[in-house]
């Protein structure tokens, strides 16, 4: 009696000892793995992504994954058999923190044919949970795991025939938090690329299915971003603002091809390679194996839209991968001017630079006014016509007319100047003000003759001839 | 140990069996005849998907000796007249030991199926111990694992799809509404009705090769039962509907019930 008295003090003492160390906020030292508490996962379906961990105790994360074997659209108008995580492809995404205890559910619908498992690639354990979550259909597995690595993981299922699981949708991302949490940003999102083999080929329209000999001979049909060819282009981009930082998780799962993940018109400001600690920066594409990912990191500086393709890429545009993201505010020219210059080369024709300026001709003698008129049509067509049009009519805003033209008829060289040197500058035409450039053209003082004479006397201009002697004089500066 | 435990159990339940549910009938036929709805599948041999040689490097034909084996999986009618004749197989009754929660959670009643359209569809949401009843109450036996194989392997008549082809397209699909009607689907060369195509159906031995959960390892030890390695002890390494009907039957216990799952019964000569 005496000394279970003894007994029992002595353990109250020690556990007044003890106790202070295990509170809920107790994250470093030897108890950062003392249990804080339980929640619930949020799950997302691809683009979006669950909101930062917002915890700093290690939790027992509760995640449940219900398969479902489903007919959905793979491309317009083509329908496919696919075998899902939570009922779209990819699966949903689950965030948890490292040290997190995660209780796994997978939940086999009682419709599906197939037995069905996962094996998660933060699991430390054997076949990355697939042995312990072996589930027939209409029955539900658990298992419980501890995320020990941080970084960003695919999940699969690993049930044999593993490629035909795989290759029917069976797949998502877990991402691992360190614990001290990865730095805010202003945007995340889910992006899962993969393959198709179907007995079709791409864009037949019907209902397809798996194709085992397209998938031994890795010769896919579709290579998509997040399940189905434009699952996220157009109205379902993804929406930016100008300003905002943007946080990718990207990962491939195959099941054969290696990704080169690339975002035309971006740079990514870093990388996290493979999705693991070690961080790249300044990258313009990103290798992801088979079974990776990768995280990427960049800042929308300007408007517009990026278009994500995996840069192997007859993939690109002609499978399907292909994704955007949408950029929306205002100009920053300072990064981007957009196009300020559109003009015509004609690097067979005549607008370009001349290193000897003066490419005079042997002695042609002087042509008639019917002669420079049949070479001078000739001549517009093939040099002006881009600009100023068949008719002379010019284009308005952009190239002055030179039919009924008030500055060419007004000009004392009847523009043969205008020709030999270019024009740039504000001129007005007809009472309009044009502020183009209009290139040097390397033609010779007769065919400048026959040019001048057709523009003088078409379009109900009457200017009269031109000859190779007047044209020779304003080269010559006389 | 998973074989051992198989055995145990069949033999544990082979025992309560006897008592649960005595013999209907015992189909009496002249030597070699089929009774009525059964088909005299002929002595032969065939090559197993997973080897059963010890020695995996020598992949050997399995004789098969001659058996009778119902033409068509047994529908929800005739199951029906089996519950009726032996009440303690009635949902309500069943004994949680010897089915999951899902046993015959397609009927309307204990004794009403209350959907005319699955009367001749065959019966699913049966444990193994429920078919292995039945069948002992026909006076029949539940067809061993390479028996089922052996018939199941026939080429289909009169159409130009393989089995194999029937079969990936199944799997292909998503399930139907309701099964469609036992004897619908196609037939075989040896005579049989829809061994692919509707439901997958238990075998007596179903646990004997076990394909581990995890299809990616390989154990050294017992390489042809544990040898879902998906490399190891295959025949053949493409047969991926083979590989998906023995990772099904991997996935089993003996209590569990699947909306995709039923059985035919055999009989020795």
């Amino acid at each position: 009696m005496k000394r279970s008295v003894i007994s029992i003090t002595l353990t109250l003492a020690i556990l007044a000892f003890v106790l202070p160390g295990c509170g809920p906020y107790a994250d470093e030292g030897p108890d950062r793995d003392s249990l804080g508490g339980f929640h619930k996962a949020v799950l997302t379906d691809a683009p979006e992504v669950p909101p930062p961990t917002d915890y700093s105790t290690t939790q027992k994360v509760i995640v449940r994954l219900e398969i479902v074997e489903k007919i959905m659209r793979l491309a317009d108008g083509v329908e496919y058999s696919f075998w899902t995580f939570g009922g779209k492809v990819p699966g949903k995404f689950i965030r948890i923190r490292e040290g997190d205890y995660v209780e796994f559910f997978l939940d086999n619908h009682p419709d599906n044919k197939l037995p069905h498992n996962i094996d998660l690639h933060a699991v430390t354990g054997p076949g990355g949970g697939a042995e312990a979550s072996m589930t027939a259909p209409g029955h539900t597995t658990q298992f419980t795991f501890k995320a020990i690595n941080p970084g960003l993981f695919v999940y699969h299922c690993a049930t044999a025939p593993v490629g035909m699981h795989i290759a029917n949708g069976m797949y998502g991302l877990i991402l691992v938090e360190p614990r001290e949490g990865l730095p805010p940003v202003d945007k995340e999102f889910y992006i899962m690329q993969s393959e198709f083999y179907t007995k079709e080929g791409f864009g037949k329209p019907g209902l397809t299915s798996f194709d085992m000999q397209k998938a031994l001979d890795e010769n896919p049909d579709y290579v998509v971003f997040n399940g189905s060819v434009g699952a996220n282009m157009g109205d379902k981009a993804m929406q930016v603002n100008v300003g905002e930082t943007v946080r990718l998780y990207v990962g491939n799962i195959g099941p054969n091809l290696v990704s080169s993940f690339h975002v035309i018109g971006e740079i990514f400001d870093k990388v996290y390679v493979e999705g693991g600690t070690l961080i790249n920066e300044n990258v313009q594409s990103t290798a992801i194996p088979a079974g990776g990912s990768a995280i990427i990191e960049f800042k929308c500086e300007v408007p517009g839209t990026l278009t994500i393709v995996d840069h192997s890429v007859f993939r690109a545009f002609n499978k399907g991968a292909l994704a955007q993201i949408s950029v929306n505010g205002n100009e920053n020219p300072e990064v981007f001017t957009g196009k300020q210059r559109d003009a015509v080369y004609l690097p067979e024709g005549s607008a370009v630079q001349s290193i000897t300026p003066e490419r005079e001709s042997a002695e042609i003698p002087e042509r008639s006014l019917d002669e420079h008129l049949k070479l001078g049509k000739v001549l517009y067509e093939g040099n002006c016509a881009a600009c100023h049009q068949l008719s002379g009519q010019g284009l308005a805003g952009a190239f002055p007319p030179l039919a009924n033209s008030d500055y060419l008829m007004a000009r004392e060289d009847k523009g043969a100047g205008i020709i030999l040197h270019g024009l740039s500058g504000k001129i007005v035409v007809n009472g309009v003000e044009y502020d183009g450039i209009m290139p040097q053209m390397m033609l010779s003082n007769d065919e400048i003759a026959s040019v001048l004479t057709y523009i003088r006397n078409t379009w109900g201009n009457q200017g009269g001839l031109v000859t190779a002697e007047e044209v020779s004089a304003v080269r010559l500066g006389q | 140990m998973r074989l051992q435990i198989g055995y145990f159990l069949i033999l544990f339940a082979g025992g309560l069996l006897a008592f649960h549910a005595p013999p209907e009938r015992s189909p009496q036929t002249p030597s070699g005849k089929a009774p009525e709805g059964m088909i005299r599948i002929p002595a032969g041999r065939y090559t197993p998907f997973y080897s059963v040689n010890n020695d995996a490097n020598t992949k050997q034909d399995v004789a098969v000796k001659s058996f009778f084996l119902d033409d068509k999986p047994v529908t929800n009618a005739e199951f029906l007249t089996f519950v009726k004749a032996n009440p303690q197989w009635a949902r309500s009754r069943i004994p949680a030991l010897f089915a999951d929660s899902g046993y015959l959670k397609h009927w309307k009643g204990d004794l009403e199926i209350g959907n005319i359209q699955i009367e001749n569809s065959p019966v699913s949401n049966i444990s193994w111990f429920a078919a292995n009843a039945y069948s002992k109450w026909k006076g029949l036996r539940l067809p061993t694992l390479q028996e089922w194989e052996y018939a199941a392997n026939a080429a289909p008549t009169g159409e130009n799809k393989s089995v194999k082809e029937i079969i990936l397209a199944w799997y292909s699909q998503p399930s139907r509404k309701t099964l469609p009607v036992a004897g619908s689907v196609f037939r075989n060369e040896f005579g049989l009705y829809d061994m692919h195509g509707s439901v997958w159906e238990w075998v007596y031995d179903f646990n004997s090769i076990v394909m581990g959960g995890d299809s990616r390892s390989n154990s050294a030890v017992q390489r042809e039962l544990f040898c879902a390695s998906a490399a190891f002890g295959a025949a053949d390494r493409e047969d991926y509907a083979s590989f998906m009907r023995f990772a099904f039957r991997g996935s089993l216990k003996a209590r569990y019930t699947v909306s995709n799952l039923g059985f035919r019964c055999a009989k020795d000569l």
